[in-house]
């Protein structure tokens, strides 16, 4: 369970979310949102990446403010930019770092990598240069180097964005199959009918809270 | 040291690698050796990431040159190179580095004049002041001698630190609390 | 990992790095305590006999010095005129088989062997505060970056192309060091995502 509770995000110039308060306890949620309406900052709270100016977010009981480094060990996050997330050149070195951060010995990770490129039909690409991907794979490898370090949530800030239409259908799937806790930025609302709950954000508050049969049309509506 | 430091002082390493890849500009005919990009990189890690992250990142640059990376402008690389006439000047890179980070510290307010004498002072003098030296000694020759061939890089060094101050103020004008 | 190692499998490719870099430096140092054209003679035709020990061709021993040659050039002509016909060739010569010496060594080592050597090297200052992990996920980030930067140096030039600056170092320079910072806000963030801890 996440809890939001009167969360208020400011930075110098701008307020960027405004005293938001709820719980998140669903399997499947999405945020939607024009650009610059909060949604992406309101990841980044979920994970302690971001700490709220006044307000304070608890994971599993655990507030960011004080736990951020154990609750980013439980709370996975993937970024839009495929590159940006990659940190090793060779595909297997960076699927290894999470899971040395979190001290897994030598046995375990070799194990655990070669299920997850196993499971992704990545097997080929274990010594693979990591710049050499496609912006598809990169996504995949970014989704696999969390997954391996075992997060009960996973939460991710328009993965898909950046991809061309056949890698956004391959990360799509993958996303929809994912058995943790999902949180998903995305403005692929097509995705989104099979969510359990949609939070639609507009400068830096939530508009609507619902269903995604009710939140989304909500949404374009309000959009158009 | 902090994650983003880490990340500065790598990613500065790249950009220089990177910056050795654009093809060197001759700007008086044969008359004057060309200018690479790369060096600029040098400036542009000291006077945007600071002395610390900006020397630090040349060290680093440095140090994937001697273990064979092929980074300087040509594809040059390895020990060769360090044991060649240019050594001297090559290891001045994060001095270099630092010292204009050093003097261009926190002041985002300054000037172009003085910016471009601290780049200069980093970039020409402090290099030259190890470089010549080194050069002297390989080539067995003495340091006013040494120092008369290194006059035809001055002027195409001036440009470069012409070119390091406009881009480092832009830097600084897009992102002022940086 | 693009590298100028030239592989083989020779005695000398398989002498510890270390090993290599000191004999490198012994070697180095001796020629310039012993500043004799006999023994610098002796020195080159030593290293140069090394290249084919060491499996390497003759047009490898030549790359090394032929971009240097218009340097030799001038040595050679300074020292004449300053030292007379003996130092000047002293002085060439000297600067070839250093330079080849130290080829010597990169040619038969490969680099990640390098880094390993140096790291572990490196761990001998932790009570100084030198932090092993750190340096070795610097060097992996850079790396892992250095084609990422070289490919968007590519596109930023391609880009001013079409507005004709391709030339224009400031054009390419400046949106390459933008980019740079916000690629390390990123990356950063996606590091301490991962569970790192510094």
């Amino acid at each position: 369970m996440i809890e939001i509770k009167s969360v208020t995000l400011a930075y110098q110039d701008r307020v960027v979310l405004r005293d938001l308060s709820l719980g998140i306890s669903e399997r499947r949620i999405a945020i939607v949102g024009a650009n610059g309406s909060g949604k992406s900052s309101f990841a980044r709270l979920l994970n302690g990446l971001t700490l709220p100016t006044t307000g304070d977010v608890l994971v599993d009981g655990q507030n960011t403010r004080s736990h951020g480094k154990d609750i980013r060990q439980n709370v996975g996050f993937v970024f839009q930019n495929p590159d940006n997330q990659i940190v090793f050149p060779v595909v297997e070195e960076d699927l290894a770092f999470g899971m040395k951060n979190l001290g897994f010995p030598k046995d375990v990770i070799t194990r655990k990598t070669d299920e997850i490129l196993a499971r992704y039909n990545m097997s080929d690409l274990r010594e693979h240069p990591a710049h050499l991907l496609s912006g598809g794979q990169k996504q995949l490898l970014a989704i696999s180097g969390v997954l391996v370090m075992e997060p009960d949530y996973i939460v991710l800030d328009e993965p898909t964005t950046l991809l061309d239409l056949r890698n956004k259908r391959r990360v799509t799937e993958v996303i929809q199959a994912l058995e943790q806790t999902v949180i998903l930025a995305s403005h692929d609302l097509e995705l989104l009918h099979d969510f359990d709950r949609v939070l639609v954000f507009d400068e830096g508050r939530i508009v609507a809270d619902d269903v995604p049969a009710k939140a989304i049309p909500f949404y374009i509506d309000r959009m158009s | 040291m902090d994650t983003k430091s880490i990340v500065y002082i790598a990613l500065f390493a790249a950009l220089t690698a990177a910056l050795g890849l654009m093809p060197p500009i001759s700007f008086a005919g044969l008359a004057l050796p060309p200018i690479t990009a790369q060096s600029l990189g040098v400036m542009l890690a000291g006077s945007i990431a600071g002395a610390r992250r900006g020397g630090l990142a040349m060290v680093l640059f440095v140090a994937l040159v001697a273990v064979g990376l092929p980074l300087l402008a040509g594809g040059r690389g390895g020990l060769g190179v360090f044991a060649g006439a240019s050594g001297g000047f090559l290891l001045a890179w994060p001095i270099s580095a630092a010292v204009i980070g050093f003097l261009i510290g926190k002041s985002s307010g300054a000037g172009f004049l003085p910016m471009a004498l601290k780049i200069g002072f980093g970039g020409i003098i402090v290099m030259y002041a190890v470089g010549i030296p080194w050069m002297a000694l390989v080539a067995g020759l003495p340091l006013t001698k040494a120092f008369t061939i290194m006059l035809a890089y001055v002027p195409g060094d001036i440009v470069k630190v012409i070119l390091a101050t406009i881009v480092t103020r832009g830097i600084r004008r897009a992102y002022p609390n940086f | 990992m693009l590298d100028l190692y030239s592989p083989g499998t020779s005695p000398i490719h398989r002498m510890s790095p270390g090993a290599k870099i000191l004999v490198m430096m012994l070697g180095g140092t001796g020629l310039f305590v012993f500043d004799s054209l006999p023994i610098a003679c002796a020195a080159f035709v030593c290293v140069l006999a090394l290249y084919p020990v060491a499996g390497l061709t003759a047009k490898q021993a030549w790359a090394q010095i032929r971009p240097l040659l218009w340097i030799f050039g001038i040595f050679f002509a300074l020292q004449w005129w300053l030292s007379g016909l003996t130092v000047a060739a002293f002085v060439v010569i000297r600067l070839a088989t250093l330079i080849l010496l130290a080829s010597l060594v990169t040619l038969t080592t490969r680099a990640s062997d390098m880094i390993d050597t140096i790291t572990r090297a490196l761990g001998f200052l932790r009570p100084l505060g030198v932090n092993p992990a750190k340096i070795g996920l610097a060097i992996s980030l850079a790396l892992r970056f250095i084609p990422v930067l070289a490919q968007i140096t590519r596109e930023v030039r391609e880009a001013q192309k079409t507005r004709g600056l391709e030339r224009s170092v400031i054009a390419t320079a400046m949106p390459m060091a933008i980019r740079t910072i916000k690629m390390a806000d990123d990356i950063s963030d996606a590091i301490e995502s991962r569970g790192y801890r510094p």
